[in-house]
């Protein structure tokens, strides 16, 4: 017994959550800019949403928009709905990802490895958070140059930075989640694609007062509505009020559910 | 290199191990004991369960009943102790085909906690050994299957395990990457890596195992080394085919034992294997008369055969989970 041990003692002092995270999201991002139409296509996603709705809508609707005028107001109502299509955007992608991961060979050789169990989950996490950063400066910067300016005080734009943290690690784990549950990459791709067409039943795009009943009371009580409505306070230099209590608690609970939920798929999955 | 063996520890020993998928009883009380540096083969055809059992021992899944060490640690109670020791390459490819042959690598020094200048060396060392440097900052996904299986050989060997799990490593690879393969595997057998490998080729477990397992729908049917098995096996034959019917019924009553096939024109006869039972045969010839000659050596179906009474069947076709299983199971289900 004593001679295996001693000819086996491996150099690895075994699994070590930060160590093994971070280098799971140093691969995440090594895969990011090596699938370059993917990471441009999902960039590029909230910012088709932008163009169109300002300059194929935004003259009529903005005209529309109550004490509104044109294209520029319009601009500034929707831009918080944009920002919420970008996170959105990146998650869809970590749900393929991680759909990929489960059906190639791979994960199954981590789990003979001793790497932290959270890892690999994790890993993916911290990507989408990297991944959504870069993301929303690129689709703030281009908003400014086609004539986006925000009233927003320096405190505000924290509370927003902090508002999209919080919302990509929510609706990440639940992308994660769906991408887990997923027998393939391929339905991996497409069932989280509801959460694309979300924003459009939201306050994002035109005022609720403004839809049918049935309709305006999905839209009123749909999570996105109160992140979209705080972002757009603290977009504008407006307070949030309760929307923001209501946004950070919608967060938490899709969050915390779906990371419970995506770690017991995680440690279940195992046939292949 | 396994004149230590007797004093050590087996590196695998596996009691009555079970494991059922609802109806489906994958494997029905598995024994075995694999000394530390020697190779083990388990044998056997599609769905045999092979690599139900490698994914036990690496503690994929867990069993249902019996128990199972591996270098001392029970997979089931001590997973991350069996998890830092040993290496695994799956049957099917675990690379990552995004990156490049050498950041794979990379990737596997870092998740062993190899220090940085370290994990490098090591990487660059396995590139060079494993023939892939021309390839190493290509991405994978451009590999030839040859080379992927090379490569996920070289991400298993990183952490320099001391027991590697190989299952059907040479399956879906052309003769001459086959022999590539088992080379480097021979290369380890003598570094004194203990090795369980899977394999639905006896002339691969001939190759490289001290001792073969064949296993038949989750029973290990016999067990040996590769000679002992091949000499319970009566597969081995010379045909002989003829120019004419003349011929070979001619040579047909000459030659004890043999049987004559008319239509195909050739002659069975039962050989042993051994080059001077071939000379003798050959020596008896009429060079006019026969047209070709090949020798048959026993291969898995001939094994099957002999162990069994039934040649290999792939799980699908079961008898156990087609025509035995009753329709109003289903319906009653
Ligand atoms: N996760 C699972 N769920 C249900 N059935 C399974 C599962 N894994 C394996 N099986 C069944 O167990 C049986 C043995 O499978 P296994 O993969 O161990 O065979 P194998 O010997 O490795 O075959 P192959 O040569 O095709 O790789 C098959 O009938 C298979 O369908
Ligand atoms: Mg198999």
């Amino acid at each position: 017994m004593s001679a295996v041990t001693a000819t086996t003692a491996p150099v690895n002092s075994g699994p070590n959550a930060v160590l093994d995270s971070w280098t799971m999201l140093r691969r995440n991002l090594l895969q990011m800019v090596r699938y370059k139409s993917l990471t441009l296509m999902l960039i590029a996603q909230p910012l088709i949403f932008l163009l169109l709705f300002v300059y194929v809508f935004g003259g009529t609707m903005g005209a529309g928009l109550p004490g509104g005028d044109g294209r520029s107001d319009y601009m500034a109502f929707i831009m918080p709905a944009i920002v919420v299509m970008t996170v959105v955007s990146v998650s869809l992608s970590t749900a393929y990802t991680i759909a990929l991961d489960m059906e190639k060979g791979i994960v199954d050789r981590f789990r003979t490895m001793a790497i932290a169990k959270s890892a690999v989950l994790t890993g993916r996490v911290l990507g989408a958070i990297v991944f959504t950063v870069l993301a929303f400066v690129v689709v703030i910067a281009v908003a400014v140059v086609l004539g986006y300016r925000s009233d927003g005080t320096v405190l505000g734009w924290l509370g927003v930075i902090g508002l999209v943290l919080l919302m990509t690690l929510a609706l990440t784990w639940a992308t994660v989640a769906l991408g887990l549950s997923a027998p393939n990459a391929e339905t991996a791709s497409n069932t989280p694609m509801p959460l694309m067409f979300l924003p459009f039943l939201s306050s994002g795009f035109v005022p609720t007062d403004s839809m049918p009943a049935g309709l305006r009371w999905f839209a009123e009580y749909q999570p996105f509505t109160p992140m979209i409505d705080t972002l757009r306070a603290w977009m504008s230099g407006a307070g949030a009020g309760s929307d923001a209590w209501l946004a950070i608690g919608w967060c938490g609970l899709i969050g915390i559910g779906c990371f419970l939920w995506a770690r017991s798929l995680y440690t279940k999955v195992r046939a292949h | 290199m396994t004149t230590h063996t007797a004093a050590q520890a087996p590196a695998i020993e596996v009691t009555d191990l079970r494991k059922s998928f609802e109806d489906n009883h994958v494997l029905q009380g598995i024994e075995l004991t694999v000394p530390a540096g020697t190779v083990y083969a388990l044998l056997g055809p599609n769905g045999a369960g092979k690599t139900t059992a490698v994914r036990i021992l690496t503690t994929l899944i867990s069993g249902d009943a019996g128990t199972a060490t591996v270098l001392g640690h029970d997979v089931s109670t001590e997973p991350d102790a069996i998890r830092l020791r040993i290496g695994v390459t799956g049957q099917f490819s675990a690379i990552d085909e995004l990156l490049t042959g050498r950041e794979n690598l990379q990737l596997m020094a870092d998740l062993n906690h190899l220090p940085r200048r370290q994990g490098r060396a090591r990487a660059q060392e396995l590139l060079e050994r494993f023939d892939l440097v021309d390839a190493a900052d290509r991405g994978a996904a451009t590999y030839s299957g040859g080379m992927k299986r090379r490569l996920d050989l070289a991400m298993t060997l990183v952490s320099s395990p001391r027991l590697i799990f190989l299952d059907e490593p040479s399956t879906g690879l052309d003769p001459r990457s086959r022999r590539e393969l088992w080379q480097i595997i021979r290369e380890l057998i003598n570094e004194g890596v203990t090795i369980f490998l899977t394999t639905q080729y006896l002339e691969e477990a001939d190759e490289l195992a001290h001792k073969v397992g064949v296993l038949d729908r989750g029973t290990l049917v016999a067990e040996g080394t590769p000679a002992e098995l091949k000499r319970r096996v009566p597969g081995g034959r010379v045909d002989v085919t003829y120019v004419d019917p003349v011929a070979l019924s001619t040579a047909a009553g000459a030659i004890a034992g043999a049987t004559a096939d008319l239509e195909s024109l050739t002659l069975s006869v039962p050989h042993d294997g051994t080059l001077g039972a071939l000379q003798e045969l050959v020596g008896r010839l009429d060079s006019e008369a026969v047209a070709s000659l090949e020798v048959h050596t026993p291969d898995l179906d001939d094994v099957f055969l002999a162990l069994t009474g039934h040649r290999p069947q792939p799980a699908e076709e079961r008898p156990e989970n087609t025509t035995e299983a009753p329709m109003t199971e289903e319906v009653a289900r």
